[in-house]
């Protein structure tokens, strides 16, 4: 063989290998923080996967890697996942942030979406949902049914999605029942079902008759439950086993819709970086159903409520509102910005404790 | 902070129910390491047990069925940790921590269709006469079977170890597995049935906190109660009622937490999340300082294989 054949072999084979390329699928890579069973947060993330397994078909392969912790051994799991040939990456916790930024700048050609954050480069997207829309809906309902005025909320981490989940359910609360009082036991954990269980416990000892979650699982839903006459609400997927009561409704997270955009946008070679917050309006937030254990008044109330901010009319953070020491923040009508949403980092007026720093 | 906001004695009869996993588990190791095994295993046989209990359970609607299968699940797991131990003489602390890492994949393997099936009710039992009295009774007297069960079985581990004739062979074979080997006793065996109990009541502890704790089943849910136990047992310095205040001291703090929390107490988590293990290393500090390590009060075998030369 001379070098000349030799050559024109290589350049076939690596033509042909081209070619197969083009008709491998797209491969979609996800990192979980829970199990895909939590039945809450990472199972509506998977049931998303799974829609796009079913819309694109041979066309695409999906991946995903569960119960990843957040921090250092995350960046690992993403920098194998994008190795073993992934064009795009859906990393779905707020805590993936820097190692997403930090894994994204070694493989430019891999697409990266990081779900709650605030940090983007020309690979990496961020997407969230307006999750606030919902907590405006469940206050209003939970300021309504409660027969104690007070209300409990497990939160998972003081970082801004869960604050701002934490003032909008008190905003709508208070306006409903201006006696109405919010205890906060902070859990340090999306998923940790025993705490959760603890902590819902806890809340319920000392006479919350409501217990709002920002965790994935189903635990408090059982200690209310077990409780008697508490409500809970469904987070991040409906939890409607635990219906009518005590579970009257929930926020459920629609991510299926975006997630096969993205996809498709890899296909097509029209991916590009943005940032993407819906809400109620387009379907990325949905109420789950208002159980029979509300009264009418509430249920048309809550409703009420969800179909005004769909249909834009309404804000969840419209003015006055001032902040927890008494400054003013939104002056009468004023709409609160995106910007400072994103960033929240302080309680509305009224709510008592500290949020730990 | 408003301190009157808590109810301390609801916050007290949880306290019972918080600390009950860990003091099972922590029995049960309390006995292993008596025998002068060392299984670090604790976490993945508690959620063997978890899984187990649950399912057996959900499938045929009975709670005892279900503590019975995590007690045997939790036995039988151990029994692999014995076998390689005891016969085939692996390192204990490299079996021990594969043994977690075992039972932690196999019980999410397990749990695959019972994620986010509702449990049983537990009923609490209603002990006439004494659930009546004012304080005391709410306190200590409603509370579900497994929780006196559980103080049954430090006061039966603490009489047979004080006792008996089998507590005497089995604090001999961990204090000295040559001398006892020499006497006739069969150290391997005793060891092995050991394990076997340590196995169990982990298995307990964990369908505790399936079946009447959480009540359902999560992947992960012991989420770090087997390590506790383990400290548990050194912070007893291995004496069986020393375990019950442990666990009642450690199961209070996580719930004491709770209950600051939701009273709107300024208080870094962190601290009170790590104070278990900082109370152990300042038990062992005080213990070992001074009078050595007999004072400690560890069996002298502790973590050695034994291999019966004569």
């Amino acid at each position: 063989m001379n070098f000349k054949s030799l050559l024109a072999g290589t350049a076939l084979a690596l033509g042909l290998a081209g070619a197969a390329a083009a008709q491998d699928p797209v491969k979609a890579g996800f990192i979980f923080v829970g199990p895909v069973g939590d039945g809450g947060w990472t199972f509506e993330h998977n049931e998303a996967r799974l829609a796009v397994e079913e819309h694109f078909g041979d066309k695409v392969e999906t991946v995903y890697q569960e119960n990843v912790p957040e921090g250092a051994d995350a960046e690992r799991a993403m920098t194998q996942m994008a190795l073993g040939g992934a064009d795009i990456i859906f990393t779905t916790s707020f805590g993936y942030m820097d190692p997403t930024i930090n894994v994204a700048a070694k493989f430019p050609d891999v697409k990266f979406e990081h779900a709650t954050g605030f940090k983007r480069a020309d690979n990496v997207s961020t997407y969230s949902a307006r999750f606030y829309e919902g907590r405006a809906v469940q206050g209003t309902i939970a300021g309504m049914m409660t027969k104690t005025n007070k209300v409990g909320y497990i939160g998972s981490y003081p970082i801004p999605e869960v604050i701002r989940g934490i003032n909008s359910a008190y905003v709508h609360a208070k306006k409903v029942n201006p006696d109405i009082e919010f205890s906060v036991i902070w859990a340090y954990t999306w998923f940790d079902p025993a705490k959760e269980a603890d902590a819902a416990k806890a809340l319920i000892e000392q006479g919350a008759d409501v217990v709002l979650q920002h965790t994935d699982s189903t635990a408090p839903h059982a200690a209310a439950q077990e409780a008697g006459d508490v409500i809970a609400f469904g987070q991040a997927s409906d939890m409607a086993e635990y219906g009518p009561m005590p579970r009257v409704s929930s926020i459920i997270d629609n991510w299926a819709p975006y997630y096969i955009d993205r996809v498709q946008a890899v296909m097509d070679g029209t991916w590009e970086s943005m940032d993407t917050w819906d809400g109620i309006g387009p379907g990325m937030v949905k109420i789950g159903e208002i159980t029979d254990a509300v009264p009418e008044e509430v249920k048309a109330a809550a409703l009420e409520m969800r179909d005004a901010i769909a249909a834009g009319d309404y804000h969840p953070f419209t003015g006055p509102i001032n902040k927890q020491d008494g400054s003013a923040w939104l002056a009468e009508g004023e709409v609160a910005d995106d910007g400072t949403l994103a960033g929240m980092n302080f309680y509305v007026e009224g709510l008592t404790g500290e949020i730990p720093q | 902070m408003d301190l009157s906001s808590i109810n301390w004695l609801l916050l007290l009869a949880s306290l019972m129910v918080a600390a009950t996993p860990i003091l099972l588990a922590g029995i049960g190791e309390l006995v292993v390491e008596r025998s002068g095994v060392l299984n670090l295993g604790v976490e993945g046989m508690m959620i063997t047990g978890a899984i187990s209990g649950f399912a057996i359970s959900v499938n045929t609607g009975s709670v005892t069925l279900g503590f019975v299968s995590a007690a045997l699940a939790g036995a039988a797991l151990s029994l692999v940790f014995g076998l390689l131990t005891q016969f085939l003489l692996s390192n204990q602390v490299a079996t021990g921590l594969a043994l977690t890492l075992f039972g932690l994949g196999l019980s999410s393997l397990m749990g695959q269709g019972y994620v986010g099936i509702k449990g049983l009710n537990v009923p609490d039992l209603h002990l006439p006469l004494l659930s009546d009295i004012p304080i005391l009774g709410p306190i200590f007297f409603q509370h579900d079977a497994m929780v006196y069960i559980s103080i049954l079985i430090v006061a039966g581990v603490w009489a047979m170890l004080k006792y008996t004739r089998a507590g005497l062979i089995l604090r001999a074979v961990g204090e000295n597995h040559d001398a006892a080997h020499a006497l006739g006793y069969k150290v391997i065996r005793i060891r092995l049935m050991a394990i076997a109990f340590g196995g169990a009541c982990a298995g307990l502890g964990g369908a505790y906190l399936s079946l009447v704790r959480v009540p359902q089943w999560t992947e992960g849910m012991t989420a770090g109660a087997g390590w506790i136990a383990l400290a548990l047992v050194v912070f007893a310095s291995w004496k069986p009622w020393r375990v019950l205040i442990g666990a009642y001291l450690f199961g209070g703090l996580t719930v004491l937490q709770l209950n600051l929390q939701a009273a709107g107490m300024k208080i870094p988590v962190e601290y009170l999340a790590m104070s278990p293990y900082l109370i152990t290393i300042l038990v062992l500090v005080i213990m070992s300082s001074g009078r050595g390590r007999a004072a400690l009060n560890a069996p002298a075998e502790l973590g050695r294989s034994f291999h019966a030369t004569a």
